[in-house]
């Protein structure tokens, strides 16, 4: 270890890197003093989505997709019954538009309070996991995992489970839940809201590295909301375009080293998420969010990409506040559901998943059987970012550091990522190479 | 109780739904942090493959070559393996390729299908390693693997939910979707333990839990012609989760066969 970087030789193995959702790994290569090659191979084994919709009827479509992922099905259920509901020309009521969007609070609650303390906050607090935390910070995890309860009683409420919730149909949802629960889970809900507050101004105290550098954020935007369900795609260097443009823009392609095809945006990685969403809409977070962000000190927009978990914590409160704001004056209903009936065409659905926008389109025939489909997730969008943020995080960091200091900076910048590999991965190992 | 279960969790091909059985446990997770070690865990954060454990979790089918070697290698290391979920106890979804032909649908997929390593079919762990118990689900549900662990730690075989979901309906008092609504309700046939949510919101079970104990599917694919469904629509609702169940294919193959 006492050699120069330029001269050392050297292979590390880390056999895994935990805390992500999915199987990868991580090949660096360090060569005359540069990293030749940093590759995030991702080696979860497909399971062919696209092709085993094919021939299914549209109204399996939602409980199809959802077994995508385990952490955010309603996004792949919110993507896919906006689609299919724009080729049979249906229109929702209020109270489904309402309604979906606070079972898509519920989604964001419980997906980013699961990353924030069960995987990305023991990296920077020096443990290995949030268990081990629990021991010196126990009332911070158990704030955290109340959040993430809070978040699954939403899904639940209108999803009956949180996982693979069986609520959303094309059309709308089977049921509508009663009004004293509804109530209820208000009541917690606001209760909850210091918990959001003191989570926020902690995430901001936290000891994150520095690294800002320029790049570009893609995001869904809405005239007047936060984006969850609708909106135009933008980013921070002019794109803005319907969602049904998608594939004049961005390409996918497949790389030897990964199971999950990447993305580029005319030529060039681009990041989304929870801080893209953030930079770009910040007129459209809740003014109590943007005011407590204002208090602490970090300047939005920002080009740190590790304030990634500063913008979930203040995704957690406004989707505390939005959810809040939603359930009030709640009412039954006529009917949870609009009716549908089939018609052959072609749709997109483009949704804002906890780690960012998840794109689908879909070719139906006359009776709504599926003739084709294609799904492009978040963490597959993310993929070339993150192997271009590894390089500069690390030779930021310095490559004569430790191999201990240099592996713990890349699992930091990849977690920081939310990658979900079941999206797109479960381990990831580090093959470190010096030449 | 004279000392903590070593647990491991491990992942094959899924979508991480089971896992989330305990990471979603709320407080109630540190709790089980006192009686169980999570000696591999890597969504949690401990990550020892080869650690020997009382008791494996596996999550997830067998469906590469690199996967065939590693259940392999996770049945050596733990006194009792026990299946979460359809994937890795019927094969999941994605099963559903062994009725196509996988290598073209890679071809549909990747432009590079060279690059990709899969076998041709996607098989449940019993496939290839004794398994000591199944928890069916999708997902499975933090109370059946709170359950199961208790079990353990008592040193008893958790209790096998094999009733059929319309038992749980009479239990709950749940109007049956099927006789008032016509709905073509998959409860007859599918083994309970998720509580009958869906005829609790006014819908079609659609089987998620895999078969029941002696379900008879003969019966209720006949019923559901008499719904007014087609044969292929009777033949998706059982080629859907558990489509690699041996109850539910033949089920689905014989409405194939006869129409």
């Amino acid at each position: 270890m006492s050699d120069k970087p330029d001269k050392r030789e050297l292979a590390i193995n880390v056999p895994v890197l935990a805390r992500v959702e999915g199987e990868g790994a991580l090949d660096l290569t360090i060569a005359g003093g540069r990293i030749r090659e940093a590759k995030l191979r991702i080696y979860e084994p497909p399971r062919l989505f696209e092709k085993l919709l094919e021939g299914r009827e549209y109204h399996e479509v939602p409980d199809i997709v959802a077994r995508i992922c385990g952490i955010c099905p309603v996004a792949y259920q919110m993507s896919a019954v906006h689609a299919l509901e724009s080729i049979f020309e249906v229109t929702i009521t209020p109270w489904i538009r309402r309604m979906r969007r606070v079972m898509y609070c519920g989604e964001w609650l419980e997906s980013h309070s699961l990353h924030v303390h069960l995987l990305a906050l023991p990296d920077f607090l020096g443990f290995d996991s949030a268990i081990a935390m629990a021991e010196k910070y126990p009332d911070e995890v158990r704030r955290g995992l109340r959040l993430q309860g809070l978040g699954n009683a939403l899904l639940r409420l209108l999803g009956a489970r949180s996982v693979h919730p069986v609520g959303v149909c094309v059309g709308g949802f089977h049921h509508a839940p009663r009004v004293d629960e509804v109530n209820r889970l208000r009541g917690e809900l606001q209760a909850a809201l210091p918990d959001a507050v003191a989570l926020l101004r902690w995430c901001a105290t936290l000891p994150l590295p520095q690294a800002p550098r320029p790049y570009t954020a893609v995001t869904l935007r809405h005239p007047d909301e936060y984006p969850m369900n609708e909106g135009r795609l933008v980013s921070n260097r002019g794109l803005d375009i319907a969602i049904a443009d998608y594939e004049q823009h961005f390409a996918e392609f497949q790389v030897p080293h990964s199971t999950a095809l990447h993305n580029h945006l005319h030529g060039q990685p681009y990041l989304v998420g929870p801080l893209a969403r953030l930079n770009l809409n910040l007129e459209r977070l809740h003014p109590a969010t943007r005011c407590i962000l204002e208090e602490c000190g970090i300047t939005f927009p920002t080009w740190n990409m590790f304030h990634a978990i500063v913008a979930r914590a203040a995704e957690i409160h406004h989707a505390l506040l939005e959810a809040i704001a939603l359930l009030e004056h709640y009412a039954l209903p006529h009917a949870p559901f609009v009716p549908v009936a089939p018609l052959a065409g072609i749709g997109y659905g483009c949704t804002e998943a906890p780690r960012g926008i998840l794109w689908h389109r879909y070719e139906t025939d006359a009776r709504g059987v599926i003739r084709s489909a294609r799904i492009v997730p978040p963490t597959s969008q993310n993929q070339a970012q993150i192997e271009d943020d590894l390089v500069t995080c690390l030779e930021e960091l310095g490559l004569d550091m430790p191999e201990d200091a240099m592996r713990l900076r890349a699992e930091q910048v990849i977690r920081n990522y939310d990658p979900c590999i079941s999206c797109a991965t479960h381990f990831l190992k580090l093959n470190l190479r010096r030449e | 109780m004279s000392r903590k279960l070593r647990v491991a969790v491990h992942k094959f091909s899924s979508c991480d739904g089971c896992q989330l059985a305990f990471l979603n446990l709320g407080a109630a997770l540190l709790e089980v942090a006192q009686l169980a070690d999570f000696v591999h865990f890597p969504e949690a954060g401990p990550v020892d493959a080869d650690a020997p454990a009382d008791v494996a979790f596996v999550e997830g089918s067998i469906s590469t070559p690199a996967d065939v070697e590693r259940i392999q290698r996770v049945r050596n290391s733990c006194k009792q393996l026990i299946t979460i979920g359809a994937c890795a106890t019927s094969g999941g979804i994605q099963a559903l390729r062994n009725l196509a032909d996988a290598r073209q649908w890679v071809a549909g997929v990747y432009a590079s299908p060279e690059y990709i390593s899969a076998l041709a079919g996607v098989s449940p762990v019993a496939r290839h390693v004794k398994v000591d118990f199944e928890l069916w689900g999708c997902p499975v549900s933090s109370h059946q693997i709170v359950a199961a662990l208790r079990a353990l730690l008592f040193g008893v075989t958790p209790l096998d939910e094999q009733a059929k979901v319309c038992m749980e309906c009479k239990r709950r008092q749940i109007v049956c979707v099927m006789v008032a609504q016509g709905k073509p309700c998959m409860g007859p046939v599918t083994r309970t333990g998720c509580g009958a949510l869906c005829p609790a919101f006014g819908r079609a079970c659609y089987a998620c839990y895999g078969p029941a104990e002696n379900p008879n599917t003969d019966a209720l694919a006949h019923r559901f012609a008499g719904l007014g469904l087609l044969p292929e629509e009777i033949a998706h609702r059982y080629a859907f989760i558990n489509n690699g169940a041996p109850a539910f294919r033949d089920a689905a193959r014989k409405v194939r066969d006869e129409r």
